[in-house]
């Protein structure tokens, strides 16, 4: 679904991704950890499109084509989704006018016709249910005014309306109680089908014992420096980042 | 997102003002010029009864002696009186009954700008007085609002018919001398609308004034008379177009309004008069006097504007607020893109008791265009618990463009109560990449933003003016992000 190769990228000049080499193959959830300033969002930032990081070298296929080529909104209605870090507030936009015109955009892609009002508003209601958000958030404008939760439970809800191939899930526990990060991770597990991938970025490993991945990456310095199964997110929470950093360095040294 | 900008950019220079189009009607004109010859001259056209050219020729004298004010924060090129004409025709007989007698060409255009001048049953919430160039050509619904003693008819027709009305009001609100543009009005007014909704009606469906431009070198010098009477209810619509040229032209047009007690006016514009092109060559010179009295006690006028059209647009829809308990609002939501600009906004004068005023004005500006709020309220004496809000954004599309704001305020009441906030923001390009990422692409992302933007005021909006209201919006402000 998604080959990485070698990818490098920079921004304001400054090298972040030093070679990154990614496979994610239909039906696989890849968890990327790693410290602060490691490059986890950078590489986000790079699948969706994003103008600010210039991309100096390597590859991105996905579904066989060159991702890097695409512009952002054809990215997203060829099934790549983000859920924002900081998810975006816009004045004066109904969540419903908002959902609507993108899930229409993806039809118009698919050569479907737009769907009825009473349509729409149904599929918004099944979903709202499958991933628990208060019905009322529906009708507020675009995140403005939501608590850090509710701003992550509306970005789970939007993954749901628009159903991706491959959803990236961006620091999506950051911020979340207990119970947000259960219902967050509820809705990842509802949407996830064996034809639909994911890469969840976290710091911790509380999100993955939720969200079971079945590869888990270890991103320091701008490179994947440890790929192992889920019992590596275990062994981090443990360990903290100390030990990988001391191995790279070894390695460098030796 | 260069590529983004390409294209919008070229889609915008092949789409452009939709109403640009000219027709071909045969007119009668007068010598361009203006002089006390000119004056009686139109009003000998109109065939007007001695009284009116008095009021006049009154104005004429009145405007010699005056100067343009230099005060608005706009760049006017000078204005040549001389060379403008000040009343054009088209040669049919004015405002028929019959759909008939209506020249051919001129049904096509005002059929290609999506104005009904049948009685058609689907639009059966709409009448339709329809103006081009200096006359009224057909007030549609007449008869039907007749049966509720509702006058809505040409101001030339009202002048004929209804004497009495027309010389008790015009002039009330806004006289002769209030301003320069005004006393010009007062002196070559062409035609326009009057309406007059009797004791305790609910005029049932919109009224509405759709002007039109056509002709070249012409000026156009409407007057609109609306006159709510005790405890009735009206809602007017008000759109104007015209076609795309290179030199400037000038409307300047006088709207009164008067509510009496329990009376209620709501008022709307959509204003999409030709802005010129993106050089900002040619385009209507929109220089208006809008005012409203709240006459009675608990009477209330609303004005509601989108301003998207005009090379330069100079208009303060007004409320005297005279009656107790009197309610005036103004909603208003002004888009200056290329090089247009626009200093506009209100005055609220409160001098009765417990009256209140509410002020949303809502500014973008794009391109290189410069974007002016100017607003006044004012608080007299014995006005006693008089509570004033004002809101006045303002939002910028790039960084040629610019927002001003000038509030002013005078109390002189101690009870009074006058809250005023103002916000300028930049869309964000984060806002536009987090819906490029839901897939809505930069164009239609930033018609979004911007209709969530002003929805406040679009909300005011009768629905089938609200729709158009959306869409004119997105249009006229194409290709200014990249």
């Amino acid at each position: 679904m998604l080959i990485i190769k070698n990818l490098k990228a920079s921004i304001a000049g400054k090298c972040i991704l030093k070679g990154i080499s990614l496979n994610v193959k239909p039906g696989e959830i890849h968890a990327i950890m790693g410290p602060n300033g490691s490059g986890k969002s950078t590489l986000a930032a790079v699948l969706v499109g994003r103008e600010f990081v210039e991309i100096t070298e390597g590859t991105v296929t996905y579904l066989g084509k060159n991702l890097l080529e695409m512009a952002a909104e054809d990215r997203a209605k060829e099934g790549i989704f983000l859920g924002f870090q900081y998810p975006i507030e816009i004045p004066g936009v109904s969540m419903v006018n908002f959902m609507k015109t993108a899930v229409n955009e993806h039809r118009k892609f698919k050569g479907l016709e737009p769907l009825s009002a009473s349509d729409f508003l149904k599929m918004m209601r099944e979903k709202k249910e499958l991933v628990e958000i208060d019905s009322k958030l529906a009708n507020r404008s675009v995140n403005e005014g939501f608590s850090g939760g509710e701003k992550k439970k509306n970005e789970i809800f939007q993954m749901a309306m628009l159903e991706p191939k491959l959803a990236i899930l961006d620091e999506t526990d950051s911020g979340l109680d207990i119970d947000a990060l259960r219902i967050v991770a509820n809705g990842v597990n509802k949407i996830k089908r064996p034809d639909n991938s994911f890469i969840v970025i976290t710091h911790y490993q509380r999100l993955l014992d939720y969200i079971v991945p079945d590869v888990v990456h270890v991103l320091y310095d701008g490179r994947i420096v440890k790929t192992a199964g889920k019992e590596l997110a275990l062994e981090l929470e443990e360990k903290g980042y100390d030990w990988i950093k001391k191995e790279v360095e070894n390695n460098i040294v030796a | 997102m260069e590529k983004d900008q390409d294209k919008i950019l070229s889609e915008v220079t092949t789409g452009e003002y939709k109403y640009g189009f000219y027709s071909d009607i045969e007119m009668e004109r007068i010598p361009k010029g203006l002089s006390e010859d000119v004056v009686r001259l139109i009003s000998a056209k109109k065939m007007e009864p001695e009284w009116l050219l008095e009021f006049r020729l009154k104005s004429y004298r009145h405007w010699l002696t005056m100067k343009m004010p230099t005060w608005p924060n706009l760049k006017i090129p000078a204005i040549n009186y001389q060379e403008i004409i000040f009343y054009a025709a088209p040669k049919q007989r004015t405002n028929v009954n019959s759909l008939d007698d209506i020249d051919p060409e001129l049904r096509k255009t005002f059929d290609k700008l999506g104005i009904p001048l049948t009685e058609q049953k689907h639009l059966a919430g709409v009448a339709v007085d329809a103006v081009i160039d200096s006359v009224s050509v057909k007030t549609t619904f007449k008869e039907t609002l007749a049966e509720m003693g509702i006058i809505f008819c040409s101001f030339s027709d009202a002048v004929k018919e209804y004497p009495d009305l027309v010389k008790r009001y015009m002039g009330s609100v806004v006289p002769y001398t209030d301003n320069f543009f005004a006393t010009l009005n007062s002196a070559v007014f062409s035609d326009g609308s009057f309406c007059y909704i009797p004791k305790g009606v609910r005029c049932p469906m919109e009224l509405s004034t759709y002007f039109r431009i056509n002709s070249a070198n012409t000026g156009q010098f409407e007057r609109t008379l609306l006159i709510a009477d005790e405890e009735s209810y009206v809602s007017y619509l008000e759109g104007c177009t015209a076609p795309s040229r290179d030199e400037n032209q000038l409307h300047a047009a006088i709207v009164e309004i008067v509510a009496e007690k329990n009376a209620e006016v709501k008022y709307s514009t959509v204003q999409n008069w030709y802005p010129g092109d993106k050089e900002g060559r040619g385009g209507i010179f929109n220089f208006v006097t809008k005012r409203g009295m709240c006459k009675g006690e608990n009477s209330k006028i609303s004005w509601t504007q989108i301003e998207t059209g005009s090379a330069i647009t100079w208009k303060y829809p007004s409320c005297i607020l005279r009656g107790d308990n009197s309610t005036g609002e103004f909603y208003s939501v002004a888009v200056t893109n290329n090089h247009q600009q626009a200093d506009t906004g209100t005055k609220m004068t409160h001098i009765g008791k417990n009256t209140k005023s509410t002020i949303v004005s809502k500014g973008i500006s794009a391109g290189m265009g410069q974007n002016s709020y100017r607003g006044l309220v004012k608080v007299l004496k014995n006005a006693t618990n008089a509570r004033n809000y004002s809101q006045c954004d303002s939002l910028l599309l790039g960084d040629k463009c610019g927002a001003h704001t000038f509030p002013y305020i005078e109390v002189d009441n101690q009870t009074a109560i006058v809250e005023h906030e103002a916000t300028t923001s930049k869309i964000g390009e984060d806002q536009i990449f987090y819906c490029n990422q839901r897939g809505i692409s930069t164009e239609d992302a930033i018609g979004l933003i911007v209709n969530g933007y002003a929805r406040e005021v679009i909300n005011k909006l009768p629905m089938e003016f609200a729709v158009e209201a959306q869409k004119l919006l997105q249009i006229s402000l194409e290709g200014s992000v990249g």
